[in-house]
């Protein structure tokens, strides 16, 4: 950890959840990324953890805008600071709704163009800033306000889409593993062109865990496989450490699923369904990891 | 240097001019010509800029806004159903207070689809913030969109401009155009609150009510300080190049007892209905309303109006004869014509006048007087 950089461009005066994993990860975002950047924000929790005007919690300059345009707006700064030779980082921070859903047109159109950004998503698994409607991201059998009875169906496999775009760099983190994160961060702003950085992010309020179990929560989502950490550069897949053991032995599902009240009284078949596609995840990655398609 | 061109050409010959930093596009009939002539720019180096083949019209708009606050003049072009898109950040452009120039070619809405003139898509956007000024040739279409670069940018005013001009019977016909050599006219791109990382600022995020009501305030009072401003733009560009231009285009006005208000192509229409109307000694006059936003203060006092709306507000009216009634008391005879690019000629025009019946309204063509 000695690596990380003192200087704070989040400070202490911000208006996230106890317990919120996404802003420790904008903490460790922006430690990454340095000052020379700007950080733009679709609605998402970070439009209410930076504060409220004339007051912020943000030391690099935040651009806000509407859902759908984060990747979009981007792209036009990203342009703006060609024109004038800057190499001012363009660093897009979206949750999972305004990445997976109202937001992927754009996404996907900032990837094709190529443009010179890092779009990171930082995925809690459900519209938390509204107070945990289902999103395109929300698992199979978790419940949210409008998914009371569970979600019937899984979750989109959003890292896929982008990978169909062949971005040259993008990765999975996890906010339970920040240094691992930082380097991301920091390889992805070394490359130039369109990254991708897809970040799970528990959320005790939503996914009705007690909030100092948000890194143990990440810890389990990788240690059962769940969420698998990896790198992947023009291409290539290379597992993240912390995911290499747990994909071998991963720890039993029910280690991760058990403590969180979303997904409370889950089916055996739903809970049968899980473990499979944890497995065949696990299988997938293994098998490209090894060359072996 | 004289040539001939299409309304399309005309804007993007304009832009060229104006070498603005980014320009993102996104094709929709009528206004495609506008932005295929940029591409050709860029890609033959006629003009250096980031060009960015936005895959909508939201993005088209959310990429201005970023390249603006990022610190470059900005331009886009859009028609119709690509302004409905964009509206969501048609509205954010002008509460970021960016000052983004766009021409909006127009035409309808559908169901069904229609690409002919029409101005219920810059309509829609009337509460948006944005200056819009409504052009009638070839030239003015030229002139009216390296103007609103200077307008959007005067530090009274930092409000985007939607310069309009009428789908087909506009963007693709052909007049004569004079280009100008620009020299100081533009001067740099300057944003008081561009994006600097050396004091980071944070735009835009949560505003209690107090705060938010008092920059609602600031959109108005620079819209009321965009009068002067134009006026100011106007008078200059004259000076410089010899085309005057100014809230309204009046001919024959002066001792008219009748008006015929109108906008874009139907305004230069009306000019040719008024020659024949005083050759029959019916003293009519024309007058073109340019500028929709700020709307202008007209004088009509003791006159008979005649308002042409190629537009409607359902269960409402004409929105440039009800903007007409409210601001000026004077109670107009309401002509709705042109719908869909119906076609209008002068005769029809002067038939207008002749049987005006103020305080009722007629869709031309279909039901009269009701």
């Amino acid at each position: 950890m000695s690596a990380i950089p003192k200087e704070e461009y989040l400070v202490k005066c911000t208006s996230a959840c106890a317990g919120c994993s996404s802003s420790l990860c904008l903490r460790y975002v922006l430690k990454a990324a340095g000052p020379d950047s700007v950080l733009v924000v679709p609605a998402c929790c970070t439009s209410v953890i930076q504060g409220i005007y004339p007051g912020t919690a943000m030391n690099v300059p935040v651009y806000n805008i509407a859902f759908a345009a984060a990747a979009a707006c981007a792209s036009g700064m990203s342009n703006a600071f060609c024109a004038l030779g800057k190499e001012t980082n363009v660093i897009v921070y979206a949750g999972d709704g305004g990445t997976v859903d109202i937001g992927i047109q754009a996404l996907s159109g900032a990837f094709e163009r190529g443009t010179n950004f890092l779009y990171i998503c930082y995925d809690n698994e459900a519209y938390g800033n509204t107070g945990m409607q289902r999103s395109g991201s929300t698992p199979l059998g978790a419940r949210t306000t409008t998914t009371p009875g569970g979600k019937p169906t899984g979750k989109k496999d959003l890292d896929r889409i982008v990978e169909a775009h062949n971005p040259p760099y993008m990765a999975t983190a996890c906010s339970a593993y920040p240094l691992d994160l930082y380097k991301k961060v920091k390889k992805a702003l070394s490359i130039e062109g369109p990254k991708f950085i897809h970040i799970l992010a528990p959320c005790p309020p939503g996914w009705r865990y007690p909030t100092e179990k948000t890194v143990e929560m990440g810890k389990l989502a990788v240690k059962t496989g769940t969420w698998i950490l990896y790198e992947r550069e023009y291409g290539k897949l290379t597992i993240s450490g912390p995911s290499k053991a747990a994909m071998k032995r991963p720890a039993p599902l029910s280690d991760y699923i058990n403590g969180q009240g979303r997904f409370k009284n889950l089916s055996p078949e739903v809970m049968d369904e899980m473990r499979q596609q944890v497995e065949r995840n696990i299988q997938r990655l293994s098998r490209e990891e090894a060359g072996v398609c | 240097m004289l040539t001939i061109a299409t309304g399309n050409k005309a804007v993007a010959a304009a832009v060229k001019a104006a070498k603005p930093g980014v320009v993102a596009a996104y094709p929709i009939t009528p206004q495609t010509e506008i932005v295929e002539q940029i591409a050709e720019y860029v890609t033959d180096g006629d003009l250096e800029s980031q060009y960015i083949p936005v895959e909508s019209e939201h993005s088209a708009m959310a990429a201005c806004i970023g390249a603006s606050a990022g610190g470059v003049r900005t331009f886009t072009a859009t028609s119709s159903h690509g302004l409905l898109y964009m509206h969501e950040m048609v509205h954010w452009a002008a509460g970021a207070r960016l000052p983004i120039v766009m021409a909006n070619v127009n035409r309808a809405l559908g169901p069904g689809w229609n690409t002919w003139a029409e101005h219920s898509d810059a309509f829609s956007q009337r509460d948006t913030g944005w200056l819009q000024v409504f052009v009638g040739t070839v030239q003015e279409a030229y002139d009216a969109t390296l103007m609103a670069f200077k307008i959007a940018e005067d530090e009274r005013v930092l409000l985007p401009v939607m310069v309009n001009l009428d789908g087909f019977a506009l963007s693709h016909i052909m007049q004569a155009l004079e280009t100008v050599d620009l020299g100081d006219f533009l001067p740099p791109y300057h944003l008081p609150h561009a994006i600097d990382t050396e004091n980071p600022c944070v735009y835009g995020p949560m505003t209690g009510p107090a705060d938010y009501f008092r920059f609602r305030w600031d959109i108005e009072r620079s819209m009321r300080d965009a009068r002067g401003v134009i006026a100011e733009v106007e008078r200059e560009f004259a000076e410089r190049f010899g085309r005057s231009y100014g809230p309204t285009e009046d001919y024959r006005c002066e001792d008219a007892d009748v008006v015929v208000i109108a906008m874009g192509t139907l305004g230069k229409e009306a000019e040719v209905a008024v020659d024949r109307l005083r050759d029959e000694g019916i003293k009519a006059g024309s007058m073109r309303l340019r500028w929709f936003r700020p709307f202008p203060d007209l004088d009509l006092a003791g006159r008979e109006v005649v308002v042409i709306d190629r537009d409607y507000s359902f269960g409402f009216g004409g929105v440039v004869a009800h903007s007409i009634r409210s601001k000026t008391g004077v109670v107009p005879y309401s002509v709705i014509a042109g719908l869909g690019g119906q076609e209008v000629t002068y005769n029809d025009i002067a038939d207008f006048v002749r049987n005006r019946h103020p305080g009722t309204e007629t869709w031309f063509g279909v039901s009269d007087h009701v």
